[in-house]
């Protein structure tokens, strides 16, 4: 069973999961030495309506539970994900102008053999004292610049690039802003729109507003199932508009966040299937459905030339829009 | 490990025979090294076998060019090149001594005949060009000569397409040879656009200490830079910076462990690690470095369209 019943960190709409969890486990246990097959068939009757019942709530679920799935601190990372997508991983640092971001990591990875991608995506950190170096996974311009230093290294020597984003947004900070925090996304958002690369980006957790965009102008702009992408926080959307915190599930639904919705918008491209239970629960069986669906993508951007590759992402975001006339 | 065996010491691809014997000389009178940092004294014969590494406490001791090359590259790939450019004295430079007797004595102590040695060797089978400084030699510094052993290095790298490896160890520009010196920073910064113009790989190793006219030019430049731990790396050297701001400097100031924190490098690497890394990241980028020049990116993906149809390759 993946998810242990001890777990540290457990969701408001997990708990009957728990219940069940913790039943299994105290059956398990009462009948180690107990070779009767009805307490077998009991465990596996258990079992099986664990399964269904997790089924049953991860499938309906509402925008504000599923924005607790994307920031569940067991959530995997991008230094998670890397180790299962390939192999050859060497993390390159720095920004080459005074900072080493935490929030923004970036490295070297053989995807398949022969096939080297440049990875760039968000770090949130694990412990407290890894979160706040990560900064929470809240960047700096500094780990903009160091994404869009990756980005033209892997353009100089022809890998494709994919980004995994999962941030809260960019860091709201005073050093921040004395350092160009706009100009720094707004340089990224142009720079990626000119990359002459396959560009894939993968929303895996939070896709906070600007900040999330200045790793997401790509050729394809995929999900995770769980994970969302938005203007602004909920909390912050129902601070503003319902003049409350208190109301951020309704900004939640209100705003259109999931990878459901934005499917339906044609706002993304793909939505990649999480783990059952969610990406927490087993980070393999997540980071291989994400690279089945990066390796379809780019079986078909490798045969476009640079050109094309620009062309076709300039296109994309130009015709992005809804309005009358 | 025996006497006789540290005249046997590693030192068959050094070129110049009179100093040969000399550092032999040398290093016969120096049996014991004390380490700078936690004060072991070591066998120094042992020493050298763990490339000058202390084994308690890891200190990273200077390396010779030839050791260096004897330690990265495949055995029987190295060939030397452009060895015959030698220095001239421009401005009839004197100080206490006249430039040719420095560049004499810096011959005599190095073992090299200028502050970078440039050649072709493969590493882990992949063909490369290397250019390796001598610190020992003026102290590394960058003159006429140490620019065109770049520049020629990097024109033959682009002619056989080959990545480049340069491990700087230097205090900077050559004070003896003036403008001229400080002019090879814009030559060796102008050659390598051409080297990446042409797609091919630059990797910049820094090793104690990198400084000056050497690290404000090429050696800040690679596409991917690496350093050896607890090098000193930096533009002004410590004293001068002191001076200057009538300050105390913290402790890790100018060290390869601050620049990456302070985003200027990519990795901190141990010399023993050195090798594979650069053979990794070699290997990482090999796809496009020999894949199809003339259109690198559809190259590439006929190369790699195979292995995605079946992942099996
Ligand atoms: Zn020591």
């Amino acid at each position: 069973m993946s998810k242990k019943s001890n777990s540290s960190f457990v969701l408001d709409f997990e708990k009957p999961l728990i219940t069940l969890l913790q039943e299994i486990d105290k059956l398990e246990q009462s009948s180690s030495k107990d070779e009767r097959q009805e307490v077998k068939l009991s465990i596996n009757g258990l079992k099986e309506q664990f399964f269904e019942l997790r089924e049953r709530i991860y499938s309906n679920l509402e925008p504000h539970q599923r924005l607790q799935i994307a920031r569940h601190p067991e959530r995997p990372y991008t230094l998670d994900f890397v180790k299962d997508l390939g192999t050859n991983w060497i993390e390159l640092h720095g920004d080459r102008s005074g900072h080493d971001d935490g929030a923004i990591v970036g490295g070297l990875l053989e995807l398949e053999p022969g096939l080297t991608v440049v990875v760039v995506g968000n770090e949130k950190g694990r412990g407290i004292k890894e979160k706040q170096r990560c900064n929470f996974g809240m960047p700096q311009p500094s780990g903009y610049k160091k994404a869009l230093r990756l980005f033209k290294h892997a353009e100089n020597f022809g890998l494709p690039i994919i980004t995994l984003i999962d941030t809260p947004g960019a860091y709201p900070g005073l050093e921040a802003e004395a350092n160009g925090q706009s100009g720094a996304i707004a340089v990224n958002i142009q720079e990626m729109t000119n990359l002459k690369v396959p560009v894939i980006a993968i929303i895996t957790g939070e896709g906070g507003s600007g900040g999330a965009l200045a790793l997401a102008v790509a050729n394809r702009v995929l999900m995770l199932e769980h994970a969302v992408y938005s203007v602004i926080s909920p909390e912050g959307c129902a601070a503003i508009l319902w003049r409350t915190r208190e109301k951020s599930a309704d900004a939640a639904n209100a705003l259109k966040i999931t990878s459901n919705d934005l499917l339906n918008l044609k706002l993304i491209d793909e939505i990649i299937p999480e783990a059952q239970g969610g990406a927490h629960n087993n980070y393999s069986q997540t980071s291989a459905n994400i690279k089945k669906s990066i390796l379809s993508h780019l079986g078909i951007l490798l045969k476009m030339s640079p050109e094309e590759l620009k062309e076709e992402k300039m296109n994309k975001f130009r015709n992005y829009g809804a309005f009358s006339e | 490990m025996r006497l006789k065996d540290l005249f046997n010491f590693k030192r068959k691809t050094r070129p110049i025979k009179p100093s040969q014997e000399m550092i032999s000389e040398q290093e016969l009178s120096e049996l014991w090294t004390q380490c700078p940092s936690c004060k072991t004294t070591i066998y120094t014969a042992e020493l050298k076998n763990n490339l000058m590494i202390c084994s308690k406490c890891e200190h990273h001791f200077r390396l010779s060019a030839y050791d260096r090359i004897e330690h990265l590259v495949d055995a029987d790939t190295w060939e030397e090149i452009n060895c015959s450019i030698k220095p001239s004295n421009p401005l009839k430079f004197v100080d206490l001594k006249k430039y040719e007797d420095s560049i004499e004595a810096a011959k005599k102590r190095s073992g090299s005949n200028e502050a970078i040695v440039t050649g072709v060797g493969k590493i882990d089978g992949f063909e490369t060009a290397f250019g390796i400084m001598e610190f020992p030699f003026l102290g590394g510094s960058m003159g006429s000569v140490v620019g065109e052993r770049i520049a020629r290095l990097c024109e033959l790298a682009i002619e056989r397409k080959l990545p480049v490896i340069i491990i700087s160890s230097s205090g900077g520009a050559r004070m003896h040879e003036g403008l001229f010196s400080l002019l090879q920073m814009a030559k060796t910064s102008a050659i390598l656009s051409k080297l990446r113009e042409n797609k091919l790989l630059f990797l910049s190793v820094l090793a104690d200490p990198t400084y000056g006219g050497v690290s404000a030019s090429f050696a800040m430049l690679g596409d991917i830079i690496i350093a050896e731990p607890k090098a000193k790396i930096g533009f002004a050297g410590p004293r001068v910076i002191e001076e200057t701001i009538r300050q105390k400097l913290p402790k890790d100031f100018q060290t390869s462990e601050y620049l990456l924190e302070h985003g200027q490098i990519d990795l901190v690497i141990s010399r023993k690690k050195l090798k594979e890394t650069v053979t990794q990241l070699i290997k990482l980028h090999s796809k496009t470095l020999y894949g199809n020049p003339t259109n690198e990116l559809n190259g590439f993906a006929d190369i790699i369209s195979q292995p995605l149809v079946s992942s099996s390759v």
